[in-house]
């Protein structure tokens, strides 16, 4: 199941009726937090489209509290064994100005997420590995996947796609499904 | 007895510093007289650092404001007296308040001290600012966007770190003598604790032989160190410096007794100014340049 959360709608919900724009890290910290509250209600494996269609500005500081530390929150969920252990998250609707401050802190971190186009397309935002990007590009191109149909159109070798693969899974950039892998974005 | 500071004739970042000489020999108790009647021009730099030195003492100063007419009235369409009326003892003829409905104040000045204030002052200037800046400035219209984080970033230091409220403002002039452009200036000043206080406040740092207000600077502004261990904190300065080098801006801040600067082409200024008369707090101030077409 897909899910989908407003940003605006949490910001007005859970800071100020009045606000628009994503600013302060006492706003992006509230905002975080009821984005977990949601994800908490719907247990694990869950797919998130995350939607900034109707933000207006978004400062580094919230960029940070809302997208870094949810994506580091989420992997530390994972370690611990605590919910959101198998969260996906797909960003949409980020303007040219989101994408500057989502840019800088993702690098900061060494951080990546899946963003989607108002057209539907996706694309890898942040620090990601030169062989982590060809594989997942191919992905993109391939739909669902098995390391072979990768190992042949990337010319990435057999042995090491699997690692690859271990590291986009990991990273929640890609889903592992029963049979092969689908980028995350890939059906939503 | 009361120790009268003149303020020099053009009040600006630079020339604020001969208010301060003034005031260094003055014990922090005494009783203060800023004297403004022959005053012709402020920056918001000048006029919201005139509003922080006031909170910087122990008893309430006096201020002759401006006698021109033209300056005290345009004083007052930046709200200035607003606050200085409870800042200062003014002595004077005072404009009364009207608000403003030029152009060229595009942030009159306004108190900050709380998230809420961040969010109202970025509210406040992204319609305006995308007139002026675009149509103006020659601005790209995608950097007012970018204006209103750096503007956001540099209040939220205010709120994170001066541990009390400042002011902002944010105004466009003609920047004739220096430039022969117009230039849009945000100034934001507090006085608060300062960097160097701010930094010393981080758990397990350990402090070198040279440790003062300039280092504390370099670290902030230069390194984008912070106060807190998280490793996502301090990215709000790297913002506002990636911006200001855009768009051939100037940053420059000021704390305690040393001044850094991010100098454009355009500019004279020295990188790091030390042993400035001491002054609490922080004071920014960020200068775009109006954008001149590809000859």
């Amino acid at each position: 199941m897909i899910n989908h959360i407003d940003l605006s709608s949490v910001l007005r919900r859970t800071v100020c009726d009045l606000y628009t724009d994503l600013v302060t890290r006492p706003t992006g910290a509230a905002v975080r937090d009821g984005i977990e509250k949601q994800l908490a209600e719907l247990g694990d494996h869950t797919l998130t489209v995350i939607d900034f269609s109707y933000v207006g500005l978004l400062d580094y500081s919230c960029a940070d509290e809302i997208v870094a530390k949810l994506l580091m929150r989420s992997a530390a969920a994972v370690a611990d064994d605590l919910p959101l252990r198998e969260a996906y998250f797909l960003f949409r609707g980020i303007s040219e100005s989101h994408l500057d401050a989502i840019e800088t802190v993702l690098d900061r971190h060494g951080l990546a997420i899946v963003a989607q186009s108002t057209e539907g397309s996706t694309m890898l935002v942040g620090t990601v590995g030169d062989r982590e990007r060809r594989a997942w590009e191919a992905m993109c191109r391939l739909g669902r996947s098995v390391p072979a149909d990768l190992a042949r159109e990337t010319g990435i070798e057999v042995e090491q796609v699997g690692e690859v693969l271990d590291t986009l899974c990991r990273r929640r950039l890609v889903m592992r499904l029963e049979e092969g892998y689908m980028v995350v974005g890939g059906m939503a | 007895m009361t120790t009268v500071l003149n303020v020099p004739p053009s009040l600006d970042d630079k020339t604020f510093e001969t208010v301060l000489e003034q005031l260094a020999p003055v014990p922090q108790d005494a009783k203060v007289l800023l004297d403004a009647r022959h005053t012709r021009w402020a920056s918001p730099y000048g006029l919201t650092a005139l509003l922080t030195l006031a909170q910087t003492r122990a008893e309430r100063p006096a201020l002759y404001v401006p006698e021109s007419d033209d300056t005290s009235s345009y004083w007052s369409r930046t709200g200035f007296f607003r606050f200085a009326e409870e800042a200062f003892e003014l002595h004077g003829a005072v404009p009364r308040a009207r608000p403003s409905t030029e152009s060229e104040v595009l942030l009159e000045i306004t108190p900050v001290a709380k998230s809420e204030d961040v969010h109202d002052v970025v509210g406040r200037i992204q319609q305006k600012s995308q007139a002026i800046l675009v149509k103006e400035l020659n601005i790209d219209a995608k950097a007012t966007m970018g204006f209103a984080m750096t503007l956001s970033e540099a209040c939220q230091n205010i709120v994170e770190h001066a541990g009390r409220g400042g002011w902002v403002a944010v105004q466009t002039y003609r920047w004739q003598k220096r430039l022969g452009r117009r230039v849009v200036v945000i100034a934001v000043c507090d006085a608060g604790v300062g960097f160097r206080e701010s930094l010393e406040t981080a758990q397990g740092r350990s402090r070198g032989d040279r440790w003062d207000d300039g280092m504390a600077l370099e670290e902030a502004v230069i390194r984008g160190v912070s106060r807190f261990r998280d490793p996502g904190r301090g990215q709000g300065l790297a913002g506002v410096r990636r911006y200001i080098g855009r768009w051939d801006g100037k940053l420059s801040v000021r704390s305690g007794t040393a001044r850094i600067a991010i100098v454009p082409s355009w500019d004279d200024d020295v990188p790091l100014e030390e042993k400035l008369p001491y002054f609490p707090g922080a004071q920014m101030q960020i200068t775009i340049p109006e954008r001149i077409a590809d000859r």
